[in-house]
């Protein structure tokens, strides 16, 4: 089997710029809140290419699919779930087409959400149906050309492994990463350790793992090095939100600016990070800076939490959820019951 | 624990078996709770008695957890099914007896929204915290949520957001509201996505509440201060 494209990239550069926001570009196009974005994958196709070509003219090397919420389990919502396939494959070679034209190595990576359900035995989800569920999507996105499938903000472990197995069912690479965004752990309680420690007991482990969306570059970057702490020798991504959004007459603004995130950009390399985007609010202005800072700025040392807080501002919460914490309340229990 | 011996909720005193309850419901076990719930009213205890020192209780360590970071939403989810099983047992003797209410809360998301795990755990807590909650499901127009105003009258209207897109859509429905004269007859609490109270004051909201644990909590001091209004 010939290398991936993600992988030959990852073999001949230290990093790799991603690229930043799909919802927040596309509302800012005229997207309504409550339309799927994936629709406009076939209504709205130009739209879509600027979407892509922007993040490319911005110096990403790798850009993900408007495929985001494109699975059965979130299409049903708009009654679109026979259209999975479909709406995949022209997401995936629309972005094609824009790397292909643009005469440098670009990779299309097929981007899967979440299912948005919960697994049994809290919720209906199964492993089956989820597997089922992103093969179906997978399909889609290989058939349109995406290089490698990128699983995002994912909070729940079984998510993730069903996820995983799609991908090897398509035969395709992928890449993976959660959202750290209740104190530290993913949404399901997943800290950054257990995440890596999840990663590498998987039969067929992602080219590369870590955090995308949450609360803000800060909190990312400490999960980040939550999951250097590990010693993981598997490439780190990061693609974290472009602040914390405010409200604004009427319209919420993400309060990372083009600067910020920069900063952002050279700290995640200098922790080790070797692919780094943003998530929510990261517009093409914010990629410039962050391109522009990676190829200007010499590596450093990797960052502490310190000088993450004194650069990019504090945490949401006071600890990243791993480790023993002595300080941590504790609960006194009675007896539980064989 | 393997060498522990089981315990026989029959067995145990009452203060023992609500103490019981509050780490089964901790723990989720459902039919524990079922049990524990059947004891108490055997042993005579008023439903209204159970549901606030056995289940309601034991809820709100739940809920403390939640909120400090402790217990995360799978423990929370397995929580609020067992509190949901004894409270289909306690609900139609509830109504029986004429025990007092706690509140009640319309809930739903916004318009253009369809994310919603946010908005039933706070369903689930709240009615851990022996709320009526009448859940509107997703993707909700203002004219939905003042029909549900109408028909339900409620202490509370909920509203709940994921998106930050979306969210502003909490001021078009309290605005309307206000326009109709009828904003002050309710606690509204919105919540969801990465905001904070200043938001929630910006769009004119009582409250803007971080999480499930916080909405109850939040809930609880809104109804006892209006209460107090009322009494007055």
């Amino acid at each position: 089997m010939t290398k991936d494209a993600l992988s030959s990239l990852l073999s001949s550069r230290d990093w790799l710029m991603a690229d930043g926001a799909t919802g927040t570009n596309l509302f800012n196009m005229g997207l309504s809140s409550g339309e799927p974005p994936e629709m406009w994958n076939i209504e709205r196709a130009d739209d879509i290419r600027t979407l892509y070509r922007n993040a490319v003219e911005a110096g990403s090397d790798i850009f993900l699919t408007n495929t985001f919420g494109g699975n059965a389990s979130r299409l049903k919502l708009h009654n679109l779930q026979g259209q999975v396939h479909e709406l995949n494959r022209v997401g995936a070679a629309l972005g094609r087409e824009i790397a292909d034209a643009s005469g440098r190595k670009v990779v299309v990576a097929g981007s899967v959400g979440p299912t948005g359900d919960i697994f049994e035995p809290m919720g209906t989800m199964t492993h089956a149906l989820a597997v089922e569920i992103f093969h179906e999507q997978a399909e889609g996105l290989k058939a349109g050309g995406a290089d490698v499938l990128w699983v995002e903000t994912i909070s729940a472990p079984e998510e993730y492994k069903a996820a995983a197995e799609a991908a090897a069912l398509a035969g395709m690479a992928w890449c993976g990463t959660m959202s750290f965004d209740t104190a530290g752990r993913t949404m399901m309680g997943v800290t950054s350790a257990a995440m890596a420690e999840m990663v590498e007991k998987l039969p067929n482990p992602p080219i590369a793992f870590g955090a995308n969306c949450g609360v803000g570059a800060s909190d990312l970057m400490r999960t980040v090095l939550g999951f250097t702490a590990t010693g993981s020798a598997r490439p780190i991504i990061a693609k974290g939100n472009a602040g914390i959004p405010k409200y604004h007459d009427g319209h919420i603004h993400y309060d990372g600016t083009p600067e910020l995130m920069a900063e952002y950009a050279v700290l995640a390399r200098d922790a080790g990070v070797r692919i780094i985007g943003g998530c929510c609010g990261t517009m093409p202005e914010h990629l410039k800076a962050m391109r522009a800072a990676l190829e200007s700025r010499p590596k450093g040392p990797a960052p502490s939490v310190e000088d993450i807080q004194a650069h990019l501002g504090g945490f949401s919460s006071a600890s990243d959820g791993t480790g023993d914490d002595p300080d941590a309340p504790k609960r006194e229990r009675r007896g539980r019951r064989g | 624990m393997a060498d522990e011996e089981d315990i026989i909720l029959s067995e145990l005193s009452d203060d023992e078996l609500v103490l019981q309850m509050h780490d089964d419901l901790y723990d989720g076990l459902k039919e524990e709770i079922e049990e524990g719930v059947s004891i108490l009213l055997e042993r005579g205890w008023t439903p209204y008695d159970v549901l606030t020192k056995a289940l309601v209780a034991g809820m709100t360590i739940v809920g403390a957890d939640f909120r400090d970071g402790i217990l995360f939403v799978p423990e929370v989810l397995l929580a609020a099914n067992a509190m949901k099983a004894g409270m289909a047992i306690l609900k139609p003797l509830l109504a029986e007896t004429g025990a007092p209410r706690m509140g009640k809360m319309v809930i739903g998301t916004v318009k253009g929204d369809i994310h919603d795990i946010g908005k039933n755990l706070v369903a689930m807590m709240m009615e851990g915290a022996g709320f009526e909650v009448k859940d509107l499901g997703i993707n909700n127009s203002v004219e939905k949520y003042l029909e549900a105003l109408e028909a339900e009258q409620p202490d509370i209207l909920g509203m709940s957001a994921l998106l930050t897109t979306t969210m502003p859509y909490m001021k078009v429905v309290i605005d309307t509201m206000k326009e109709k004269g009828m904003r002050e007859e309710y606690i509204v609490l919105v919540g969801g996505a990465p905001l904070n109270e200043e938001f929630g004051k910006a769009i004119g909201a009582d409250a803007y509440c971080r999480d499930a644990a916080v909405a109850v909590e939040t809930a609880k001091s809104f109804v006892a201060r209006k209460h107090n209004q009322i009494g007055a």
